[in-house]
C-alpha cells in the first residue's frame, strides 16, 4: 500500500532544507517519488518527520488513572508525535527487566505510536545501588535515568556512569543541586518574594551540570542533560561540547514558551520541575536551540490529575501534559523569528532520533515513514478538555496557539486525521 | 470605592483610597471599643467562621472579638485537629463549610496562596489572616493605623522594617502598604534573612542596623521565626541580638520621636530589648494590639457592605 504526498512543503531537518515537492511512502518506508495507490494533496502544508518526544511519562505501571499507553498514544498521534521515549519514574519504577517487559507489552498492545523505554540508573531511583543496567539494556532500554531524582552519592553515580559507558549506553540526568533546590517551588527572585514562595536560585542547575560534566569527563560516558533551562548553565554545556565530551542537552517546551510570571496567582498548572525561569533565561535557551547548543526540545509530558494539582502551590504536584501541545507551542519559536522550521524539527525530531538511536528524524529514502502533516499558521484557542490525555493539566489552556496537526503517520499507517 | 470589596486576600489588590477608607472606619471603631457598651449590631445575623490551619492565639482572639463586637455569630474551628489530619483536601474542607452558608471565612494557612485558592471555591467573603510567607493584610492595616495615629500622617515617613524579612508575611504586606501610601522603606537584617530580589521592590536594604536606623520615623521589629527556619540562617541568637536586636544604642540613631513597633509575640532579648518594648514613650506595641481589633472590625464591616451591595445588584 503506497501513498504519494504531493504539493507538500517538505521539512527535512536532516538536510536542513524546506522545499515544495512530493514524497512517496510504501510498505512503511520512504521511497523514491512515483505513482502510488493513494494520492494526498497536501495543499502546500508542511510535511515533516514525526516528532520524537523524549522523557514522556506514561503512568503505567501504577497510575493508569492518570495516563495509560492507550491515552498517551492517542495524545501523541494528535500532537504529531510518532515515537515516545518513556520515563521510568512509574510506580514501581522501571528498574528491572520484568517491569520493563510488562510496560513494553502494554505499549505494543494498545499504543498508536512507537514506544521506546528508558530504565532507571539506580534501583528504585534511590541513588544507592545501580540497577540491572545490562539486563535492562538487553530488554530494550534505550537510556538510563533516575528522572528528576538526582544521585547525590557521587561515588555511586561515578560507578553507574562507568558501567553504562562500558556497555555503550546513554545516561540521561536531571542537572540540579538538590541541596540548594530542596523545598523550592519557583525560581528565586522578585516574583518568588512577592508571592511568598520558596525559590531556588537558577545557579543550582549550573552546579548540578558542572558536577555531572566532571564525572562524564572521568568516565567517558554518553550523557544527555534532560532539561537545561538557565543561561548560567549554557557556558558549562558549550565548554563540555568544545572539549569533545559525549554530551547533549534538552529543554522542555514550557521553558522556552513561558516564564516565571506566568504562575501569576498561584496557578499550579504552571508548576513544573525545574520551575519556570526568568524571561532572560527563556530567551537565552530559545537562542541556544537555534545555534545548536541545546539539541532537543521535548514536552516532558507529565500527567497530573486534579487531586494532585488543586492544592496550595507548594503542596501541588509538578508537571504538565505536553504531547498534544508540543508542536503548536514550539512553533511560537518559528513565528517569533528565532528559528526556521528545519531547525525546529532538528530539535523535535532529528536530534532525539539520532541521540537515542531510533528510527525517524529524516525524509531520506529508505527510512521509516513516520510523518506529520501540519499547517504551521492555523490559529486556534486551546481547550484543555479536548485533549486526548487522561489528565488535562496544560498551562496553555485558553491560550491562543498557531499551528495545527492535520495528520500523523507511523510506519506508513495513518494514526491521526484532523 | 470600597463597595464591591469581595474578599480581603492581601494588600496588593487594594488602592490607596481603599486603604484610607478602611483606616477611617477603623478610627471610629477605636472609639467604640473604648466605651462601656462595645457591641453594635452591624453584623447581626451574620455567621463568621475562623479557620486557623496554623496555631494562633492573638490573631484568632482579635478576630473573634472583632466579630462579636459587631454582633456576628462567631465560630472557631481548630483546623489542625480536624479532618485535614484525616486527609481531606483544603478544597473539600472549604466546600463543606460553604454548604453551611457562612457569610465570612477568616482563614490562616501555612502555605502561601492557600487562602486565594480557598476563596475561589466558596461564595462567601474570605479574609486572609495570614498565608505562609505571602500576606497578612490586617496586620499591615493595623500597623498603618497605629502609625497614622502616632505620627498624624501615613505618607512621607521613613520606616525601617528590621529582622527576619525572608520568613515574614507581615513584612511583605507592610512593604506593599507603606509603598502604596508613598513612604520611604528600609529593610534591615542579615543577608540570610532577606528574600531574593527584594531590592527590586522599591526599598533600601541595609545589613548594618545602626546605618539602617539613622533618622527613621518608625522602627518596625519582626519576630525571629524560629519555627520557619529549615536551616542555619543565623549563627546564634546571642550574635543576632548583638547585631540586630533593638537596644537603646541602636534606637538612638533613629529620630528622637521615632516609634517602636512589633507584631508580637516578642522574643525579648533576641530581637528586642525588654526595656525598649516596655518604654511607654517609644513603644506602641500595646496600641498595635488595640488597633488590631478596630481594623478587623472595619475590614469585616466593609466586606459585608461590599457583599450587600453586590447582592442588591444581583437580586433587584
Amino acid at each position: 500500500m503506497s501513498t504519494l504526498f504531493k504539493n507538500a512543503r517538505l521539512i527535512d531537518p536532516a538536510q536542513g532544507t524546506e522545499t515544495l515537492g512530493e514524497l512517496r511512502i510504501d510498505d512503511g518506508k520512504i521511497t523514491a517519488p512515483g505513482p502510488a495507490d493513494t494520492v494526498i494533496d497536501c495543499g502546500g502544508k508542511c510535511l515533516a518527520p514525526g516528532i520524537v518526544d523524549v522523557g514522556v511519562k506514561v503512568c503505567e505501571p501504577g497510575e493508569r488513572h492518570k495516563e495509560s499507553f492507550k491515552s498517551a498514544g492517542l495524545s501523541a498521534a494528535a500532537g504529531g508525535v510518532t515515537t515516545i521515549v518513556t520515563r521510568p519514574d512509574t510506580i514501581p519504577a522501571i528498574d528491572s527487566p520484568e517491569t520493563l517487559s510488562f510496560a513494553m507489552k502494554r505499549a505494543a498492545d494498545v499504543c498508536a505510536v512507537k514506544v521506546r523505554a528508558m530504565a532507571t540508573l539506580t534501583k528504585n531511583r534511590a541513588g544507592q545501588e545501580m540497577a540491572e543496567i545490562g539486563f535492562l539494556q538487553d530488554a530494550g532500554a534505550v537510556a538510563f535515568t533516575d528522572c528528576d531524582s538526582v544521585v547525590t552519592k557521587t561515588k555511586v553515580l561515578n560507578r553507574a556512569l562507568g558501567y553504562v559507558q562500558q556497555l555503550g549506553g546513554l545516561v540521561v540526568a536531571h542537572p540540579q543541586d538538590p541541596g540548594l533546590s530542596d523545598g523550592a517551588a519557583v525560581t528565586s527572585g522578585k516574583f518568588a518574594t512577592l508571592r511568598g514562595l520558596s525559590g531556588v536560585s537558577p545557579m543550582a542547575e549550573r552546579m548540578g551540570l558542572e558536577r555531572d560534566l566532571a564525572l562524564v569527563e572521568m568516565t567517558g560516558v554518553a550523557y544527555h542533560a534532560d532539561q537545561i533551562t538557565t543561561e548560567g548553565a549554557l557556558g558549562a554545556l558549550r565548554a563540555a561540547k568544545e572539549k569533545g565530551l559525549n554530551v547533549t542537552a534538552g529543554t522542555s517546551v514550557h521553558h522556552v514558551t513561558l516564564n516565571e510570571f506566568d504562575v501569576a496567582d498561584y496557578r499550579t498548572f504552571f508548576k513544573v520541575k525545574p520551575p519556570l525561569r526568568s524571561e532572560d533565561d527563556r530567551m537565552a535557551i530559545a537562542h541556544a536551540i537555534a545555534d545548536g547548543t541545546i539539541d532537543i526540545i521535548s514536552s516532558m509530558h507529565t500527567p497530573q490529575d486534579e487531586e494532585s494539582k488543586r492544592l496550595p502551590f507548594e503542596e501541588a504536584a509538578s508537571g504538565a501534559v505536553g504531547l498534544e501541545t508540543l508542536l503548536p507551542a514550539s512553533l511560537r519559536l518559528v513565528h517569533s523569528g528565532i528559528m526556521d522550521l528545519p531547525t525546529l524539527f532538528r530539535a523535535l525530531s532529528h536530534n532525539p532520533a539520532e541521540r537515542f538511536g531510533l528510527e525517524g528524524g529524516t525524509l531520506s529514502e529508505g527510512h521509516a515513514a513516520d510523518l506529520v502533516l501540519f499547517d504551521p499558521d492555523a490559529p486556534f484557542i486551546l481547550d484543555r478538555t479536548k485533549l486526548h490525555s487522561k489528565c488535562k493539566n496544560t498551562p496553555f489552556d485558553g491560550q491562543r496557539m498557531q499551528g495545527r496537526v492535520l495528520g500523523t503517520w507511523v510506519a506508513g499507517q495513518r494514526v491521526f486525521e484532523k | 470605592m470600597t463597595a464591591g470589596l469581595k474578599h480581603l486576600l492581601g494588600i496588593e489588590p487594594l488602592t490607596p483610597d481603599q486603604i484610607t477608607a478602611i483606616l477611617d472606619l477603623a478610627d471610629s471603631y477605636v472609639d467604640l471599643n473604648k466605651r462601656q457598651i462595645k457591641r453594635t449590631d452591624t453584623l447581626a445575623g451574620r455567621t463568621q467562621i475562623n479557620m486557623f490551619f496554623e496555631n494562633s492565639t492573638r490573631t484568632q482572639a482579635s478576630f473573634e472579638l472583632a466579630g462579636k463586637r459587631l454582633g456576628a455569630d462567631v465560630m472557631n474551628m481548630a483546623m489542625q485537629a480536624s479532618s485535614i489530619k484525616k486527609g481531606e483536601t483544603l478544597i473539600d474542607t472549604a466546600l463543606t463549610l460553604n454548604a453551611m452558608h457562612p457569610d465570612l471565612l477568616v482563614v490562616r494557612h501555612p502555605n502561601s496562596g492557600a487562602v486565594d485558592l480557598l476563596a475561589q471555591k466558596v461564595n462567601c467573603a474570605v479574609l486572609n489572616a495570614g498565608d505562609g510567607r505571602h500576606e497578612h493584610p490586617t496586620q499591615a492595616l493595623l500597623d498603618a493605623l497605629t502609625i497614622r495615629r502616632a505620627k498624624g500622617r501615613l505618607h512621607r515617613l521613613s520606616v525601617a522594617i528590621c529582622g527576619d524579612i525572608a520568613h515574614s508575611r507581615v513584612a511583605r504586606s507592610n512593604l506593599i502598604l507603606l509603598g502604596k501610601m508613598e513612604n520611604r522603606i528600609r529593610l534591615v537584617g542579615p543577608s540570610t534573612l532577606m528574600p531574593s530580589g527584594i531590592a527590586d521592590l522599591g526599598c533600601e536594604v541595609y545589613h548594618d542596623m545602626e546605618e539602617g536606623l539613622k533618622d527613621v520615623d518608625v522602627v518596625m521589629m519582626l519576630r525571629l521565626q524560629k519555627e520557619r527556619m529549615d536551616g542555619g540562617f543565623i549563627p546564634s541568637e546571642r550574635e543576632y541580638y548583638h547585631r540586630y536586636g533593638l537596644d537603646a544604642a541602636k534606637l538612638a540613631r533613629a529620630k528622637k520621636d521615632a516609634i517602636v513597633m512589633h507584631p508580637g509575640p516578642m522574643n525579648r532579648g533576641v530581637e528586642i530589648d525588654g526595656d525598649i518594648a516596655d518604654d511607654i514613650h517609644r513603644s506602641v506595641i500595646q496600641e498595635q494590639v488595640e488597633m488590631g481589633v478596630a481594623v478587623r472590625m472595619a475590614a469585616m464591616d466593609l466586606l459585608m457592605q461590599g457583599r450587600a451591595a453586590k447582592s442588591k445588584e444581583v437580586w433587584v
